[in-house]
């Protein structure tokens, strides 16, 4: 049972890595951006006055939540072309995960509005604040900063779902992998390698996200 | 005419009839206390003063505004008719500046210099202009009364609604925030205000009203009505909370 490990062997190979890192890295900051944003407008629609919204938002975030990623993801860039959408592999991928993200968030975002204290409401209205800015200005933020953790958290747990979209051959990180290793049969030290940046991603992005956190809400640095 | 005028106002919640033919009128630079038992409608009358509540019968006139539930009136009564919470209510996320200024800037649409003036100015009055760039968490809750006192005066309000804004505070707390208020009489603000501080009611108000199942069971000068109680209801509730 004494295997050569030969980590040498990747080094033809580190172009296709870089490559794939950097698409992925790509894909999930415009995935966390985007993906918050429609999780925020979809929040909003949720609280919101209009049922009709709501219910459209509703349907939209269970039918998300309740079927595997892949199955989204293959729908998009396998099914929409019968309706006429031809999306390139990369076009397919981010928006699948755009779409994910923005349901997962959706809900996580509802839950910090739902905290805000009626009574801030209130005072927001007694001093003349439209509805839209009182969303902004006084909801949101709190609702945002309450909920935060569990949003960063859910935006990593997406990043590392990016590796499915290698299946429709985004040349992503994953996608890099695969291809290495048919090339060079370093199954366990292509894999080994692979999974080591995705750990190292994941703890960069909750450390950005960390600092990002105290940067946007200064109160959280004020003592109690 | 009057400041506010409150004519006939009736108001239910579902089959709870809360205000039952309610009459006021409030000169400019009166100073009203409104007392009487828990749910007797006090907090009902005062939300519907702004619009935070709408009624189901008679008229509400402020500053010669009809109060109604529309949306745009109530924010163009928002420029006349201040309120104070017993709550704060304060902007978590906003320091005491941000929250004084946030909407004069995106209401009366004064330019940020002078809203941060204004800031200054109105912290003066409460006695904490050294707390303008504090968060609420870092302040005490007589500190962030003052502080959402302060946010009231800044939109520069014609009368002031302030609903028991003493009562979730510490008692050696109270003090600070009545201080402020005494102030603002002696200014001439008009202010309206629900209130289980008796003392205050008597020595600092113009006029008591005592509210009783959804009326206003007696009203009059505010130290003749705690002297002589005509009403064996008015009578019973004070020798209870004094
Ligand atoms: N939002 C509401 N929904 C239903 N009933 C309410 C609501 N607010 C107050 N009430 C009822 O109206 C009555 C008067 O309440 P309120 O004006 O808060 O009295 P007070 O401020 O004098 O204690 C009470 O019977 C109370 O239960
Ligand atoms: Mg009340």
């Amino acid at each position: 049972m004494a295997y050569n490990f030969q980590f040498s062997g990747l080094l033809p190979y580190l172009q296709n890595l870089v490559d794939g890192l950097v698409t992925t890295v790509v894909i999930t900051l415009i995935t966390t951006v985007l993906g918050c944003l429609l999780g925020t407008l979809c929040a909003a629609a949720r609280a919101g006055q209009s049922s009709f919204k709501s219910k459209v938002v509703g349907v939209y975030v269970e039918l998300i939540r309740n079927t595997p990623f892949i199955v989204q993801l293959f729908f998009i860039f396998f099914g929409l072309p019968a309706l006429g959408l031809r999306l390139s592999a990369w076009e397919a991928g981010t928006l699948a995960m755009v779409i994910n993200l923005g349901a997962y968030s959706t809900e996580i975002i509802r839950a910090g509005i739902e905290a805000t204290p009626k009574g801030q409401i209130e005072a927001a209205k007694v001093l003349g604040l439209t509805r839209f800015q009182t969303f902004v200005r006084v909801v949101l933020p709190p609702a945002i900063q309450k909920i935060y953790p569990a949003l960063t958290s859910q935006c990593i747990i997406v990043m590392l779902g990016s590796a499915v979209l290698s299946q429709i051959s985004v040349q992503e990180l994953t996608f890099a992998a695969n291809f290495i290793q048919s090339r060079n049969f370093l199954s366990f030290e292509v894999y080994f390698v692979v999974a080591g940046v995705y750990l190292l991603l994941s703890i960069g992005m909750r450390q950005l996200f960390n600092g990002i956190h105290y940067l946007v809400f200064p109160n959280l640095r004020a003592q109690r | 005419m009057s400041l506010v005028n409150i004519d006939n106002v009736h108001k239910y919640y579902g089959d709870n009839h809360v205000l039952k033919g309610v009459d006021l009128k409030i000169k400019a630079g009166e100073v009203i206390s409104i007392i009487g038992r828990s749910g007797s409608g006090k907090s009902t009358l005062l939300r519907c003063i702004n619009g935070l509540e709408s009624y189901d019968k008679g008229g509400i006139t402020v500053d010669q505004m009809e109060v109604t539930s529309d949306e745009e009136q109530i924010r163009k009564l928002s420029k006349s008719v201040g309120m104070v919470f017993q709550s704060f209510n304060l902007f978590p996320h906003l320091t005491v500046s941000q929250n004084i200024t946030l909407a004069p800037k995106l209401v009366r649409k004064v330019s940020a210099e002078e809203a941060d003036t204004l800031a200054l100015q109105v912290l003066e009055k409460v006695g904490l202009k050294d707390k303008a760039s504090s968060y609420p968490q870092e302040l005490s809750g007589g500190q962030q009364q003052r502080v959402a006192i302060a946010r009231s005066l800044a939109m520069q309000p014609k009368v002031l609604l302030c609903d028991e804004i003493t009562s979730a505070l510490d008692p050696e707390l109270v003090g600070d925030v009545l201080n402020v208020l005494e102030e603002l009489a002696a200014e001439g603000m008009t202010l309206v205000l629900v209130t289980h501080e008796m003392n205050f009611a008597r020595d600092v108000g113009d006029r008591v009203i005592f509210m009783h199942q959804g009326k206003i069971w007696e009203s009059g000068d505010a130290k003749e009505v705690f002297a002589a109680p005509k009403t064996p209801e008015l009578q019973k509730f004070i020798d209870a909370v004094l």
